[in-house]
């Protein structure tokens, strides 16, 4: 199985300067692709999910272009060849 | 007044002014005189610095700033080069446990611990909870009696959410240390930690039906002295108040205060009759009263308190400060320090008399602490 994960340019420290990521472990939701790249990349996660593994509240997580918050969240579904892209949410002040 | 710089290194006596604001971290630095001021910053530019703290216990010179991304979260980052360099956890090293169905929101207060513990550090978080660091702030575990409170169910998040901002302590006895909540009150440990008693009684709660309750109030800071920790005072969401016996009881001092609405506090670090407000005008509108921008000062324990205004605006004044932008470092006479959410910090060398600023435009000033360097 092979997913990418695209990571935003704030959080390419934490992935050694990588912007795309390849989880190549059997994933069956996106939770899962999350959690695979967690074992190599905690402090990415960290940044992506709360220490209770929900999504932040404004970081927004895409799978090809929808929101996942608009499908099933982390439960979302996942095949072979997807795209899931972490981007900053517009927010602030 | 200031000059920008790279940091070049205070030396020892050197006065540092450590600024959190809504968009990163400033240090102003200035010799004892305490006329001339170098700017360094910002540290976390675009991060909420809500906590920051300076800690010379057991030879160290660490900066520990609790830094806020809206977008990533919280952390705590250190610096012991005067934030020439920063090291920080890259996981967050505050975590609530698993399962306990809380995160992290932000770190509201950083307190390095008692003198002869110079490897304990505590932290206050939102949502409200103590967390304690027994390696001077790298590794993190919650304080599982305030965590497991029986009253967490029923405390309520204020204005800046639920949080724990105040941590006092008694140098003299390590099984005592005490908190505040917004809006739980103030609570206090006489076993370490184990377990905490709500000690709130004589704090008015004006936003609720029973106006005395047991916990609840909107506590806003609460200082103590080293020198008589027992004696402790507390700035409320409308009240000002001492206690003389670790909170068992509280009497009302808002003598002569244009307000006793308000939200900083702080304890002149050599005199534990000597505490520093800043009144706001009420609840509704949080800016300074009648526009004049002044700190007011008490010499004899609250039973009067005197306006402190001499260099600081008196017309046209709408500014607050925040529940931790009022400090004082430890010089005699001592500096006291403060800032503004409308961005402008100012410094006294002369204990209040006369002010000087030392920054007009810097962003919401969020927190103020200062440090002498040893």
């Amino acid at each position: 199985m092979s997913i990418s994960v695209i990571v935003p340019n704030a959080l390419t420290p934490y992935t050694r300067g990588v912007g795309t990521l390849v989880v190549n472990e059997p994933c069956a939701t996106v939770g899962d692709a999350l959690a695979a790249v967690a074992t190599r990349l905690p402090a990415l996660t960290d940044r992506v999910l709360t220490e209770q593994g929900d999504l932040r509240r404004h970081v927004n997580v895409f799978l090809g272009d929808e929101s996942i918050r608009f499908l099933d969240g982390l439960e979302t579904a996942v095949d072979e060849g997807a795209t899931i892209t972490i981007v900053p949410a517009v927010s602030g002040g | 007044m200031t000059s920008p710089t790279r940091n070049s290194g205070p030396a020892a006596g050197d006065v540092l002014v450590l600024v959190g604001t809504m968009k990163g971290a400033f240090i102003f630095s200035s010799d004892k005189s305490r006329r001339k001021w170098k700017v360094d910053g910002p540290h976390f530019p675009g991060e909420a610095v809500y906590s920051i703290a300076y800690d010379s216990r057991g030879g160290r010179t660490r900066t520990l700033v609790g830094a806020h991304s809206n977008h990533w979260g919280s952390t705590i980052r250190l610096s012991d080069d005067f934030g020439r360099s920063w090291t920080g956890p890259e996981r967050q090293a505050v975590r609530f446990p698993e399962g306990s169905g809380l995160s992290l929101a932000q770190v509201w207060q950083i307190t390095p611990g008692r003198a002869d513990e110079p490897d304990v550090v505590w932290c206050g978080v939102e949502p409200a909870a103590l967390f304690e660091s027994r390696d001077a702030g790298e590794s993190w575990a919650p304080v599982k009696g305030l965590l497991e409170h029986e009253h967490r169910p029923k405390w309520m998040p204020g204005g800046g959410g639920l949080c724990l901002h105040t941590i006092v302590s008694d140098p003299k006895d390590r099984q005592r240390m005490a908190i505040a909540i917004s809006t739980a009150g103030f609570y206090r440990t006489d076993d370490g930690g184990k377990s905490w008693r709500a000690r709130n009684n004589g704090v008015r709660a004006v936003f609720l039906p029973n106006k005395y309750p047991e916990f609840g109030q909107c506590v806003h800071k609460v200082v103590n002295h080293p020198s008589r920790p027992e004696r402790l005072f507390l700035q409320n969401h409308w009240g000002l108040y001492r206690s003389d016996d670790w909170g068992e009881s509280w009497q009302d001092i808002a003598n002569g205060v244009p307000s006793d609405f308000g939200f900083a506090m702080q304890m002149h670090p050599h005199d534990p009759d000597t505490v520093y407000i800043v009144p706001i005008q009420s609840d509704e509108f949080r800016v300074v009263p009648d526009g004049k921008l002044r700190v007011y000062r008490t010499r004899d324990a609250g039973k009067s308190w005197q306006p402190l205004a001499s260099g600081l605006p008196q017309q046209q004044a709408f500014e607050n400060v925040l529940r931790d932008g009022l400090t004082a470092d430890s010089h005699d006479p001592a500096g006291i320090y403060f800032g503004t959410r409308g961005g402008k910090l100012f410094g006294s060398a002369d204990e209040g008399e006369s002010w000087q600023e030392l920054a007009d435009a810097l962003p919401p000033i969020c927190c103020v602490k200062a440090a002498v360097v040893s």
